[in-house]
């Protein structure tokens, strides 16, 4: 899913990368407010996990693409869209400065497909589906699977358009065999994403509801979330 | 825990580059890359010129070709793509070895593995020379947003945390019975990885804590702000590969 350098033509990855840099600075503004004590070490954490779950890569040799684990929707789910947004972005650059995993002048279109496209359609999802689905368990294991699931296909969609746009080698009628082989592959990456994202969403909320953005910006508990606890556990 | 983990991919060595603060060293590997991606495919000398400067600034890192050639090999999946470029272009075709290649992909190929291998070379000679608490300092030195540096922070540090606490769970579950061979073992870390984040973020809560109650403010030390912050002088020696680059990648694009 990375793009590497070459793969898109200089002026479409410019534009993305304008692109990205723009609405990176929206969710600086508003995750700001977002950030406190309770967030911020969270925040770190869903950074470190998605690092973690990125470096899965399974390669699709058939098409020559390869594809992960994206992590959008758990970031959404559980730090919000803007400060989840911001934690893959981070990830990715990370990743492109350090291991030259993407190329780096091809991060904005990274940043647009994994960060911004991947996080606000997993939230889009989220927001409805909390809404409409029972508030068990169940329901918020759903709403993590499929929001998971349909975040990633879109983000491969990302490529595809991109690809569209400003690829560097003329595919001629293929590029609609490209769009299928991405969303068929990305379709089986999304459902090992969905039951991750799932699983963990739902330890987390079982144990510690008041950790979930998701159910704190969106439930309205009638009961206030209890505080930070204070350090020093035994462990 | 504290700082000083996490540093896989850096190697210790008081070489020149590794001196360089790492504002300038970030901004030199960006622009460099940039000028490497703004050149013409078919300009085949320009991107021996920019291997030429690779090797120069690795010599002087003293970063082995061994370990820069097998790192490099984490660009592999990323570029699989290009390998299928040749069968699935379009426009003039080639024979090669009984194969009906396009010559559109063939350049496509050659286009993405020479600008994909270059960038993931200069981004490995950036981490093999600079820590990633420097990295940080560099990107805040760059004006980079609190936030981000903040969240890459914890991200680093928490990494960590992750990995400590996998290997205690994985402990855990062998020293209870479990007997996990290669890919099985994903089964039982699959049952786990909510259990794994959880203990992680309480473990992490309790490191930002710490943090908190001995005066962190959402950005490391002044002490690691000011010290060693890059001169014109700095700034000067590192500008000189972005500008070799930039020249081979303007007189690329004039004899195109």
């Amino acid at each position: 899913m990375h793009i590497s350098n070459g793969i898109i033509d200089g002026p479409v990855a410019a534009i993305f990368a304008a692109f990205a840099l723009a609405a990176l600075a929206f969710c600086v503004l508003r995750g700001r407010a977002d950030l406190d004590d309770r967030l911020a070490p969270m925040a770190g954490l869903v950074a470190a996990f998605i690092f973690a779950v990125q470096m899965l890569n399974f390669p699709i040799f058939t098409a020559g693409v390869s594809g992960h684990l994206l992590g959008g929707a758990l970031a959404a789910l559980l730090v919000g869209p803007w400060v989840g947004a911001l934690c893959v972005a981070v990830v990715l650059v990370v990743q492109a400065l350090v291991f030259g995993d993407g190329g780096v002048a091809m991060l904005g279109l990274n940043i647009t497909n994994m960060a911004i496209l991947g996080t606000a359609a997993a939230y889009l999802l989220i927001a409805l589906l909390l809404r409409v689905l029972p508030r068990t368990p169940a329901g918020l294991a759903v709403t993590a699977f499929v929001s998971a699931l349909v975040s990633v296909v879109v983000a491969s969609q990302g490529f595809v358009l991109q690809y569209w746009l400003g690829g560097t080698t003329d595919l001629g009628g293929n590029l609609g065999g490209l769009a299928g082989t991405m969303a068929v592959a990305h379709l089986l990456i999304g459902i090992g994403e969905g039951l991750i994202t799932a699983t963990t969403v739902v330890t987390v909320a079982k144990v510690r509801p008041d950790l979930v953005y998701a159910l704190r910006a969106l439930k309205k508990p009638a009961v206030p979330a209890p505080a930070v606890p204070v350090a020093g556990g035994a462990r | 825990m504290g700082a000083g983990h996490g540093h896989v991919l850096y190697r210790e060595s008081g070489s020149p580059v590794h001196r360089l603060p790492p504002e300038v060293k970030i901004t030199a590997m960006v622009l460099f890359t940039v000028a490497v991606v703004a050149t013409p495919r078919e300009a085949y000398w320009a991107f021996g010129g920019y291997a030429l400067l690779v090797v120069a600034v690795a010599a002087l890192a003293r970063v082995g070709p061994r370990w820069l050639l097998g790192r490099a090999l984490i660009e592999l999946p990323f570029v699989l793509f290009a390998f299928a470029l040749p069968f699935l272009g379009t426009g003039e075709r080639v024979g090669v070895a009984g194969l009906s290649l396009s010559v559109d992909g063939l350049h496509g190929a050659f286009n993405i593995l020479a600008k994909g291998t270059l960038g993931v070379l200069a981004s490995l000679l950036l981490a093999a020379t600079t820590t990633t608490r420097d990295l940080i300092l560099g990107l805040d030195r760059l004006r980079c947003p609190q936030i981000l540096t903040q969240i890459a922070t914890f991200m680093l540090r928490y990494l960590e945390v992750l990995v400590g606490e996998a290997r205690r769970m994985r402990l855990a579950r062998v020293s209870r019975g479990d007997d996990p061979r290669f890919l099985w073992q994903l089964r039982g870390f699959a049952a786990g990885v909510g259990a794994l984040f959880l203990r992680a973020f309480e473990r992490g809560e309790r490191v930002y804590l710490a943090m908190v109650s001995r005066g962190y403010t959402g950005r490391m030390p002044a002490v690691w702000q000011g010290a060693g912050a890059a001169t014109a002088g700095q700034w000067a020696v590192a500008a000189t590969v972005p500008a070799i680059a930039a020249s081979i990648a303007a007189a690329a694009l004039v004899l195109q």
